[in-house]
């Protein structure tokens, strides 16, 4: 038993239901700050420190910064529809309820399979260096051309028609 | 310590309300949010899966957490580029209303 543990969980799921419930999109993005808070807290209670601080990083820093910028530049938080949801949103709530219901049922169902409780794994920065440069280095080599690839791509996909076609 | 259950019930639980939320809310923007939610309850069962795996000294599941991220990261960037894309075409983020890919 953990309390700091629910206490992070119970706020990381609220902040995820807020994201998707709440009627103005600026505070949707706000709330899905709140989850993505809530995720390192918990990468870092699983003794992944250098995963939470790069989700810290790259979630909080850099993509819920993208999300509010989009919400701004597209006026959604404002112009709002008066029916918001799909028109099959009881179909969509029916799909995700059954899949959690199907995950939660085989999590539950293979406990005891689960291993237990290690010895807190003591992983250096030096260790994730050496992995990411010894038998990772061509998956960082790809990543690297992908993230540049995305960044090129978003810049000329969201570029004005006129200044693409001077 | 936590058991590894308890974690891979909250991931199901984000997973779901993730997947909840891309599929009933109209705004583009919404269901982007529901995307990375879903990704990121994924990155948590790897983080806990690698925690409690027999080997963690071999990084395995701390890398591909790692790599996930970038990978969310390139979405995100790319997605909320086509949605201001889309937004200066038609005016509009409601998915409902974007039903031509004609320019």
């Amino acid at each position: 038993m953990s309390i700091p543990f629910y206490l992070i969980s119970a706020l990381t799921i609220a902040g995820a239901v807020a994201a998707m419930t709440l009627k103005n999109t600026l505070h949707c993005a706000l709330a899905l700050t709140i989850a993505l808070a809530g995720i390192a807290f918990l990468f870092l209670g699983l003794d992944a420190q250098f995963v939470g601080f790069a989700q810290i990083l790259v979630y909080i820093g850099a993509v819920a910064i993208l999300v509010v910028f989009a919400v701004l530049l597209t006026r959604s938080g404002e112009s709002l529809l008066p029916a918001k949801r799909a028109r099959t949103w009881l179909a969509g709530l029916a799909i995700a309820a059954v899949t959690f219901l199907v995950l939660g049922w085989s999590v539950l169902a293979s406990l005891y399979g689960l291993p237990n409780e290690t010895a807190a794994p003591s992983v250096t920065m030096q260790q994730i260096g050496n992995a990411l440069m010894g038998p990772y280095v061509f998956p960082l080599e790809v990543v690297a051309v992908l993230l540049t690839a995305a960044t090129v791509g978003a810049v000329i996909v969201a570029m004005h028609e006129k200044a693409r076609n001077k | 310590m936590t058991p590894l259950g308890d974690y891979l019930l909250v991931a199901a639980l984000l997973f779901a309300i993730g997947l909840g939320g891309a599929l009933t809310r109209r705004s583009a923007i919404l269901v982007l949010i529901g995307i990375e939610l879903m990704l990121n309850a994924a990155n948590l069962n790897l983080i806990a899966f690698w925690r409690y795996g027999p080997h963690p000294e071999a990084l395995t599941g701390m890398m591909f957490a790692i790599f996930s991220i970038a990978v969310a990261a390139a979405e995100a960037a790319v997605g909320l580029g086509l949605i201001i894309a889309i937004y200066r075409h038609t005016q509009t983020t409601d998915l409902d209303r974007i039903s031509r890919m004609k320019g």
